[in-house]
């Protein structure tokens, strides 16, 4: 490990799906790091490639060819094989998903659930797994344990059953924590409970946290670092506070400048961002974004020409890097 | 609001459905709303899941009856005319849906989505589908794609479509159901921009239904907030989100996630206990969250209220304006000073 608090460092992360239309390639070298106690949010939108890079660090994607280094801890994941990984998902990493109904089964009590969870990992009795149960659903704020461990996933409302999928997460005691778009589902006044639990709890274990979202509010909330994604690629990562005060790649800032803001009372129409997000069937051979980027309007034929014939690298200064041929670090377009 | 007559008008609107399971209470979806909407303007309906504000826009365009209460459009009573009475009401009265691509049937070109409402109206087809290549350039798309299918388009695409068809027929009240929400964050302001230029162009009516305080923020005129059913606080859309009176209004306000670290840390957030559920079971306990089905009596908002006190729970508080001739209602026993 380069730094001493370093937990988890990706490179190079491809991840490559066989479609009856020819390969996708939904993530492409990817790198980032995390470290304990603090917070990387993964911004993108649909198709971004952000959910695929979470299933690819757990070692969840069967059928897709995943090349790169995920290092876990100090240890190599990918290539390992499947029951060494089933030992590290839940004691070293876990995830929670957007629709917590869903990944929870419908027969069973979300006690034994969270039981069962922990006896896998830690061989541990009925009788101790059951009470680590009713302990790990009062840790995450829901009232009377004892008795809710006994009812079924549809009893409780999203915002509780998000909470039990944090339970039953966090009940191995992870050090890694991935959080794949965990509010995208719920109402406001409950996304901002939600949020604050995972951070209290990060607070409290010194956790790794993986926030993806596509809500760049939700970011600057939680976040210490960002990652910001398009078609599959990084394009942008950077302190929280740089990102959003002098974002240097032309994507994030058209997304900034597009954004509808509560703190913003002016009337003039938004400044949209044309066409669509790219499709990964067809990849351009230069920058994804080119087509849509607001700096290339008017701009001269050689610099078009880069930018749609040359894949931009996500490079610059160490802390900020940029994937963009023509980038903007201190207000200045390189 | 003006004193001419308002386009539409919503008196004590309720709508009960009955319960899932043969046991289970009627669900009280919309319990006693009432707003106007002039011709022109955009009124924003905000609120959580569950508030009642998609049964409100579907009671409006008549995708339902209500069970009691009245809307009434340009001077006359709806609520409850027979569907081939309301034929010739549906030119005026239209609706954009939140997903644009389970709202479009994807057997059907463009062109035959678009001209659909003007057939039903007893337009000739030829004279339909040259309006659809119309209304496919008013709202940004090419006419020359008109018999493409939907699954060629992107979801944004998609949506200008749906606001195509909905534009038809020369509306002048839009029901738009949450209609940038399920598109990418690099869409919606294309299509809010587009909702924006269309009501100046064709000078619009919109009941604007969302859950996303930002953009309401952006589009509308005025706003009111549900909650479980009934509207908690309404008035201009400056007041209510500079200083809003209600304790729900200023919870929901203070949750919204601001896209810039700064603001996020300075910010002081209002808390709520427990969430506004949905389930049919009644409120076991302090701190648990009320339902439409079983509501508690008094403030709906009492069991989750930072400021509840006694009469929350007996009285039921009834909207009005917060000083005498103020556009500004709320429905609170103690509402914050404006």
């Amino acid at each position: 490990m380069n730094a001493p608090d370093t937990l988890l460092r990706v490179q190079d992360l491809t991840v490559t799906f066989a479609t009856p239309r020819g390969p996708v390639r939904a993530v492409d070298g990817l790198g980032f790091a995390v470290r304990r106690g603090e917070t990387l949010g993964i911004v993108g939108e649909s198709g971004s490639g952000k959910s695929v890079t979470s299933l690819a660090v757990m070692g969840l994607h069967t059928g897709a060819s995943v090349s790169g280094s995920v290092m876990l801890d100090g240890r190599e994941l990918t290539g390992l094989a499947e029951r060494e990984l089933n030992r590290l998902r839940g004691r070293k990493m876990a995830m929670i998903f957007q629709d917590p109904l869903s990944s929870l089964h419908p027969y069973y009590t979300v006690g034994e659930q969270i039981a069962e969870h922990h006896r896998v990992h830690y061989g541990s009795g009925r009788r101790a797994a059951r009470a680590r149960a009713v302990e790990a659903l009062a840790e995450v704020g829901i009232p009377e344990p004892r008795r809710r461990a006994r009812d079924h996933p549809h009893q409780f409302s999203g915002g509780m059953r998000q909470r039990v999928m944090i339970a039953m997460a966090l009940a191995c005691e992870p050090d890694l924590l991935i959080a794949d778009e965990p509010t995208t589902a719920l109402d406001v006044t409950v996304q901002a409970q939600i949020l604050e639990l995972i951070a209290r709890i990060q607070e409290e274990r010194q956790l790794a946290v993986i926030m993806i979202t596509h809500d760049l509010g939700v970011v600057a909330r939680v976040a210490h670092e960002v990652l910001v994604m398009y078609g599959g690629r990084a394009v942008e990562r950077a302190d929280v506070d740089t990102l959003f005060a002098a974002p240097a790649h032309p994507y994030t800032r058209a997304l900034l400048d597009s954004l509808p803001r509560l703190d913003d009372d002016g009337d003039e129409p938004l400044r949209a961002i044309t066409g669509s997000p790219p499709s990964l069937l067809t990849p351009a051979p230069g920058c994804a974004f080119a087509p849509r980027c607001s700096q290339l309007a008017g701009a001269a034929a050689e610099k078009w020409a880069r930018c749609e014939s040359e894949r931009p690298l996500l490079d610059g200064p160490a802390g900020h890097p940029a994937a963009c041929h023509f980038p903007t670090y201190e207000g200045v377009i390189s | 609001m003006t004193s001419a007559e308002p386009l539409l008008s919503v008196r004590d609107l309720r709508m009960t459905f009955p319960g899932r399971r043969r046991a289970a209470a009627p669900v009280r979806a919309v319990d006693g709303v009432t707003f106007d909407v002039a011709a022109g303007e955009t009124l924003g309906l905000v609120g959580e899941s569950g508030c009642g504000k998609s049964t409100t826009g579907r009671l409006i365009v008549r995708l339902l009856e209500p069970t009691a209460g009245s809307v009434t459009y340009d001077g006359r009573d709806i609520s409850h005319l027979s569907q081939r009475a309301l034929k010739p009401l549906r030119k005026d009265l239209q609706m954009v849906f939140q997903d644009p691509h389970s709202s479009l049937n994807p057997r059907q070109t463009v062109a035959r989505i678009i001209a659909d409402p003007l057939l039903v109206q007893g337009t000739p087809a030829a004279q339909a589908r040259t309006r659809a290549a119309e209304l496919m350039e008013l709202v940004g798309l090419t006419p020359e794609h008109l018999d493409r299918y939907p699954h060629e388009f992107s979801g944004g695409q998609a949506q200008r479509i749906g606001i195509a068809r909905a534009l038809a027929t020369g509306p002048r009240l839009v029901v738009a159901d949450e209609p940038v929400s399920a598109l990418d964050v690099s869409v919606q302001a294309q299509v809010v921009n587009l909702m924006e230029r269309l009501q100046h162009e064709l000078g619009l009516a919109y009941l604007f239904i969302a859950h996303d305080l930002s953009v309401v923020k952006r589009v509308c005129d005025r706003v009111a907030v549900m909650y479980l059913g009934r509207i908690v606080e309404t008035g201009p859309k400056e007041q209510v989100y500079a200083a809003p009176a209600h304790p729900y209004t200023r919870a929901l306000l203070s949750a919204v996630p601001v896209p810039d670290p700064a603001v996020e840390r300075a910010r002081e957030r209002v808390s709520l206990l427990g969430e506004p559920s949905q389930s049919s079971r009644p409120p076991a306990r302090r701190g648990d969250p009320g339902s439409p089905a079983v509501r508690p009596p008094g403030c709906a908002l009492r069991p989750r209220c930072p400021k509840a006190q006694g009469i929350c729970r007996t009285d039921t508080p009834v909207l009005r304006a917060v000083e005498p001739g103020a556009a500004r209602q709320v429905a609170c026993h103690f509402p914050e000073a404006a």
